[in-house]
């Protein structure tokens, strides 16, 4: 897997998305529960703006000071025993994975969720060069068992039910109990729990590298990332480039931000820590440790107007906030970074050819630049975005073009105008009932198919305006 | 250790940045705010106690408040009631503190399996750790404001203790409360400059593992301790 999933065009994915009622409900009623947490946590804090700002100032230093805070990072590292592989690609951080597993003569794998190694299609790499990989969270287990692509960067398997897990677990695994989410996730456990004590090597992302101390941060509830960096002999921590903080004192900060946007939790189960290689006569923890930091694309948006976009801790608040996603669901986006954040991020990472609706996939309310705990612009990012690709790329989606074509001929003659909307009550009759369309034709029918549309009132604007009285409010 | 493919690395980024690479001098600058420091600012030891055991509600986790000369009574009581019979505690100079070492012994002499984490033994502890029925560890900074034990994990205290058996046991002495993370990170902030090294693993536990991955569902237990205690105890 890559940044990009499926093969589906944007229309055929939107289509899928909307017709799965339950993905839907499941997504309106997480959107819910995320979206009332994090107001409620940030409630408690009282000063949550002033939260924001900090965040933002201490994003926005890194970034400005990157090259600095990333050479004391790998400093630190080295200095703790650990091996610091600079990425370029993709290509280059999965062959000098696969490598380094190799030289260890490993077999086994296990992972704690990442995202940056979904970004990077690892798990397909590490497969080809003939290791056993486990996906150890639970949501990457239920989706890797079904050969699934994530829909949320926090809960991945959001899209499934319960009776949907049951039936893989008992399919893939022989599981032979009810779809009870506490007796599927005893399950996970019991099976999983061979797979960490008989791995040798574990593999993690990064939620925050501190440069002042060479410590990667992974911020976690279920306990497996911390199984994943205490039993296998040998570690590889995988982080985007921009993962990182100066010191302790600010990575507290982000780790508030983020626990707190996530999932409304003042802080996760699991905030752990590591530093290089264990110590002399410590027996938990890797002999030997790689830290792997990926560029893939990433470099191309320091200093430009899309810097901030970097900034993002992949908390998913923006996601749970917006309207657009609530409905259209995380696989729409054709992109493992779904959601407004996806919409900003994939195509720069990607490309605009084949992520061109994506700045479109949005209602621009700004609900997510609000959401962001670390005040990315958001929706002004996918304002921009539009602008690059109508005028830069001449890539608007096709239906725009046609409409823009179609309004700038009818909008420059008064005539048709004033026509078309005296006409439009009645050319739109055979459809309507009790003042709305609900099976509209031709352009309409994308928009009727999933909800009503008011039918045209019988009045006008222009001829109400013009015979209403001075003062009249009628 | 190797550092590979550095300088072009970081050479393109300052390119990129539209100066020149930037290898010294850079100072973290004066934030503009500084609310985590408000965050129960001036509360006393015992305000932030009862921050802590209002917290514990939220995170699933049983709470216990003792003097020193009860902490073996309770700890006897929370053993019972997970009904464990195999127990791995860390090796800590608290546990003679406390007169803990003797409490264990009385217990491994009573039939129970009880293991002190021993460096020597190697793997073994995580061996036993995995078949342990509970863990037991001292709180070395504790957040009131989050509920969390803080472990500074070392070749006394392995990683393993609160992390493999079923059930954990937090021992927090009142003075390691702190109003939150804030004044952790701030301990750890100040000990890296000063030069000493940072633990391997700094684990900061609030209460038992979780998940939400089916149909949003909170779970308690997963890959992690399913119950947790903690208890709270007056210091010596």
């Amino acid at each position: 897997m890559s940044i990009r999933i499926g093969t589906n065009s944007f229309e055929q994915r939107i289509q899928e998305g909307i017709k799965n009622d339950f993905m839907r409900g499941a997504v309106s009623s997480a959107q819910g529960r995320f979206r009332s947490g994090r107001l409620k946590a940030a409630e408690e804090l009282g000063n949550w703006e002033d939260w924001r700002t900090l965040g933002e100032e201490i994003r926005n230093h890194t970034m400005e000071n990157l090259d600095y805070y990333l050479q004391q990072l790998s400093d630190q590292v080295s200095k703790r025993g650990g091996n610091v592989f600079f990425a370029e690609t993709a290509e280059e951080a999965n062959e000098y994975i696969q490598n380094v597993i190799k030289n260890k003569n490993g077999k086994k794998v296990v992972k704690s969720k990442s995202m940056v190694t979904e970004e990077i299609g690892l798990n397909k790499a590490l497969e080809e060069a003939g290791s056993e990989v486990v996906e150890t969270d639970l949501g990457e287990w239920i989706l890797q068992l079904d050969e699934d692509p994530p829909s949320h960067i926090v809960t991945p398997a959001l899209h499934k039910n319960k009776e949907q897990i049951r039936e893989t677990f008992a399919a893939k695994k022989g599981y032979d109990k009810t779809d009870k989410p506490e007796e599927l996730a005893l399950f996970a456990r019991e099976q999983l729990r061979k797979d960490f004590l008989s791995a040798d090597i574990g593999i993690t992302g990064c939620n925050f590298a501190v440069a002042e101390s060479g410590a990667v941060t992974l911020v976690t509830n279920e306990g497996n990332a911390r199984l994943v960096t205490s039993l296998p002999d040998t570690q590889i921590s995988v982080m985007g480039m921009e993962r990182l903080v100066p010191t302790w004192e600010d990575l507290e900060v982000l780790v508030s931000l983020l626990t707190r946007s996530a999932v409304g939790q003042k802080l996760t189960s699991y905030v752990t820590s590591l530093t290089g290689t264990r110590l002399e006569d410590e027996v938990d923890g890797p002999e030997e440790f790689h830290l792997v930091i990926v560029d893939n694309g990433r470099s191309k948006i320091l200093g430009t107007e899309f810097q901030s976009a970097l900034h993002c801790i992949r908390c998913a608040a923006c996601i749970n906030a917006c309207p657009v996603y609530r409905h259209v669901g995380g696989h729409s986006y054709g992109s493992i970074y779904p959601g407004p954040i996806g919409a900003v991020l994939t195509p720069l990472l990607d490309g605009y050819e084949d992520h061109k609706e994506l700045p479109y996939a949005s209602t621009l309310c700004a609900a997510c630049t609000e959401a962001c705990p670390v005040k990315i612009p958001l929706h002004e990012h996918l304002i921009r975005h539009r602008q690059i690709i109508v005028e830069k790329e001449n890539k608007a989606p096709k239906g725009e073009k046609l409409a823009m074509k179609g309004f700038a001929k009818w909008g420059s003659s008064p005539a048709a105008y004033k026509m078309s909307t005296k006409m439009a009550r009645t050319a739109l009759k055979p459809w309507t009932k009790d003042e709305k369309i609900e099976n509209g034709p031709g352009p309409m029918k994308g928009w009727t198919n999933v909800r009503d549309f008011p039918a045209p009132s019988k009045q006008s604007f222009r001829s109400w305006y013009k015979t209403r009285k001075k003062g009249d409010e009628s | 250790m190797t550092i590979q493919n550095r300088e072009s690395f970081l050479d393109n980024l300052a390119e990129n940045l539209g100066r020149s690479r930037r290898t010294e001098g850079v100072e973290r600058p004066e934030w503009s705010v500084r609310p985590q420091w408000e965050v129960f600012k001036g509360a006393t030891q015992d305000e932030l106690v009862d921050v802590l055991e209002k917290q514990c509600k939220v995170i699933h986790t049983d709470f216990r408040k003792t003097s020193a000369a009860g902490l073996d009574k309770v700890l006897r009581e929370t053993i019972d009631h997970y009904e464990g019979k195999a127990i791995i505690a860390a090796d800590d100079e608290r546990n003679s503190e406390y007169q803990l070492d003797s409490l264990y012994q009385q217990l491994d002499a009573k039939g129970l399996e009880v293991r002190i984490w021993d460096a020597v033994k190697g793997k073994e502890n995580q061996v036993f750790a995995e078949r342990a029925d509970v863990g037991i560890t001292f709180s070395d900074v504790t957040l009131a404001e989050s509920g969390t034990v803080t472990l500074f994990n070392n070749k006394g205290n392995g990683r393993s203790i609160s992390l493999l058996p079923k059930t954990y046991i937090a021992i927090i002495p009142k003075s390691s409360i702190v109003p939150r993370i804030t004044q952790a990170a701030k301990h750890i902030h100040e000990a890296n400059q000063q030069g000493h090294e940072v633990s391997s693993c700094v684990s900061f536990i609030t209460g038992p593992s979780n998940s939400a991955d089916i149909e949003m569902n909170l779970i308690v237990g997963v890959h992690g301790p399913i119950k947790v205690t903690y208890i709270v105890v007056e210091d010596k």
